[in-house]
């Protein structure tokens, strides 16, 4: 996959680098091959390594997508041409994990913007202890994400002495009633318990995001508003909103790409089980217990496909807040 | 963005007041919603002190008394699995793939921001492209390669997988520290003849130094806390910590004080790195577009 947006050149009065950028090339004057190559050869490391590690297995994932590769019956390998692909959008359970994995990512991702958006806005003022406030709120993204995610399945889904329960039960005691409805969280809304889990993770991150968008405002700006008489709610629908349109973007395209690639919240806390199974845990669990290569291979094309899409508009948003940094210098 | 803008001033002294009760109403429902949404974890943290019979309770119990047994099994006290193998193979996998990361990305990041590169934009935005690459799409030729190459269970094999995983974000990140070097300082270097590794170790970086140590902190998180590539390609030599709790559940049933204790243990490494590093790891994860 490679980059096809559009760069922005850089501007003259350029980034900090401007002064040590090779010489302006006019057409015949070409600057020596050597000189070019002294430049390019820090890079090429990185760079070969990353296409070898990265980009060559997925070709091999494309090539093994055509073929009909059963791994317990290796003798049976033929090229099947788009059959696989065939069986990703027919088969019900793989039809199903496109589903889930969508309404997981959107559901994950909408919630964490909206929560990170108020907890942004209410950390942007200055308050006694902001600084362990904001700790307490990034605590949750910090944590290992397995961890996170037994946390929820045992110490909080639980329905026999999970914190939920637990706390709901207490809260109901104090009102006198004794046995209080005990909800079984994961097995009565198995993609709803995966989503909180997530949002619970996410959200910091979005906050984060968008607390950096707040404190780029400028200062004056809103200082002159308020002089205008605009109100709170004024100003944030015509100023605050606006100006952090770029940062929703970004929280909302990164955290897709993120939580659509999620596997450890979907393995940890239902096993993909209660139909929660979202593409990734599909794949992992068609290639790594039915061994079924190629129907793997074939999923696995799906989803980068998939991921082309919003990664493109992703590219593009961050060109555009790349541009604006390398424009001001 | 690099740098915070003043704090709202209110200039009007009528308003001043009806502000300041207002903040103040502002900052206690902050502590208040902190705390909610902190509660889980700190919750964990408490139950980690528990003895199993208390923290197994309904209502919960939180003021029951405070033993260390949970980290005391965890630790292998009753004969159970020792967690020091995967700890160590985690830290392993971390810690050498940072180190090759840096070695990669910090010439990478020269040649992109000082000694620019014709098209050093597109070449960034394919390093950031590589990022965006499902680890799904290439997990089953990886697998493969890794069995016919007898590379399965073994932890170098993951630190090279790391290492591509973290590469983009490392080049991204550093692309924007170095961006910072005064050039002047690098051509006064050179002039006194010092080849490019001279140059990259004594004068970039360290002028770049926080911005390098933001970026290995980032990388050991996430090599720390990757699961599907450690899960699908260690069996039981190469077992990383994030593995070791996911099988450590199943083994052992369920003890909930020694759960939490284990997930606390586990995630401590990456808590303390996280808050050392806490705006970077924004511009990390967003892949180096919010400074």
């Amino acid at each position: 996959m490679s980059a096809s947006v559009s760069t922005p050149e850089r501007s003259p009065a350029g980034a900090s680098g401007a002064s040590s950028a090779p010489a302006p090339r006019k057409p015949g004057r070409v600057p020596g091959r050597a000189r070019v190559w002294a430049i390019r050869a820090p890079l090429l490391p990185a760079l070969v390594f990353l296409i070898a590690v990265t980009q060559l297995p997925f070709v091999a994932t494309v090539v093994i997508s055509f073929f009909d590769w059963n791994s317990l019956s290796p003798d049976k390998r033929a090229f099947s041409a788009f059959s696989n692909y065939g069986e990703v959008f027919s088969d019900p359970s793989l039809r199903d994990s496109v589903f889930t994995t969508v309404l997981l990512t959107a559901s994950v991702v909408i919630v964490s913007v909206v929560l990170g958006l108020l907890l942004a806005l209410l950390l942007d003022r200055k308050f006694i202890g902001r600084g362990f406030v904001r700790t307490l709120l990034i605590t949750p993204f910090l944590l290992v994400p397995v961890s996170a995610a037994l946390m929820w399945k045992h110490v909080l889904y639980n329905p026999e002495y999970g914190l939920l329960n637990g706390a709901w039960a207490w809260f109901a005691g104090l009102f006198g009633v004794d046995n209080p409805g005990q909800p079984d969280w994961i097995s009565d809304m198995p993609l709803a318990a995966v989503a909180t889990a997530l949002v619970w993770q996410w959200t910091p991150f979005m906050m984060l995001i968008l607390l950096a968008g707040l404190q780029s405002r400028s200062a004056e700006q809103m200082e002159a508003a308020r002089l205008d008489g605009a109100n709170a709610w004024q100003m944030f629908c015509y100023l605050t909103l606006p100006h952090l349109r770029r940062y929703l973007e970004l929280g909302v395209l990164l955290g897709s790409i993120y939580i659509v690639q999620n596997f450890d919240a979907v393995f940890t806390i239902t096993a993909g089980g209660l139909g929660t199974a979202n593409l990734p845990y599909t794949i992992y669990q068609t290639f790594y217990q039915a061994h079924e290569y190629g129907l793997a291979s074939a999923a696995g094309v799906v989803v980068v496909i998939g991921t082309i899409v919003v990664a493109t508009f992703a590219l593009r948003v961050v060109s555009s807040l790349f541009s604006e940094e390398a424009g001001r210098a | 963005m690099s740098t915070l803008t003043a704090p709202n001033t209110r200039g009007h002294a009528g308003a001043a007041r009806t502000g300041r009760r207002r903040s103040t109403v502002l900052g206690l429902l902050a502590w208040a919603v902190g705390i909610v949404f902190c509660a889980p974890a700190l919750w964990m943290l408490l139950t980690s002190f528990h003895s199993e019979a208390d923290a197994a309770t309904n209502p919960p119990s939180p003021g029951a008394p405070l033993t260390l047994d949970g980290y005391r099994v965890f630790f292998g006290a009753d004969g159970g699995a020792s967690p020091w193998p995967p700890l160590i193979n985690s830290l392993t996998a971390s810690v050498f793939s940072t180190l090759i990361v840096l070695v990669l990305a910090l010439p990478a990041a020269y040649a992109l921001s000082i000694k620019r590169v014709e098209k050093w934009t597109d070449v960034m935005f394919f390093f950031l492209s590589t990022k965006m690459l499902p680890v799904v799409a290439g997990l089953l030729p990886v697998y493969l390669f890794a069995k016919n190459t007898g590379m399965l269970d073994n932890i170098w094999f993951l630190v090279i997988l790391y290492t591509s995983m973290n590469l983009p974000i490392a080049v991204w990140m550093m692309q924007s520290f170095l961006a910072d070097v005064p050039v002047s300082i690098i051509e006064a270097a050179q002039v006194d003849g010092a080849r490019l590794p001279t140059v990259l170790a004594r004068v970039v970086a360290p002028v770049a130094a926080p911005g390098i140590a933001a970026t290995s902190l980032i990388c050991f998180i996430f090599s720390w806390n990757e699961l599907l590539f450690a899960r699908v390609l260690t069996g039981v030599a190469a077992q990383t910590a994030p593995v070791f709790l996911t099988s450590f559940v199943t083994s052992q049933g369920l003890f909930l004080a020694q759960l939490c204790a284990a997930s606390v243990v586990v995630s401590l490494p990456v808590l303390a790195a996280g808050f050392a590093a806490q705006d970077k790891l924004v511009q990390g994860l967003s892949l180096g577009a919010v400074k």
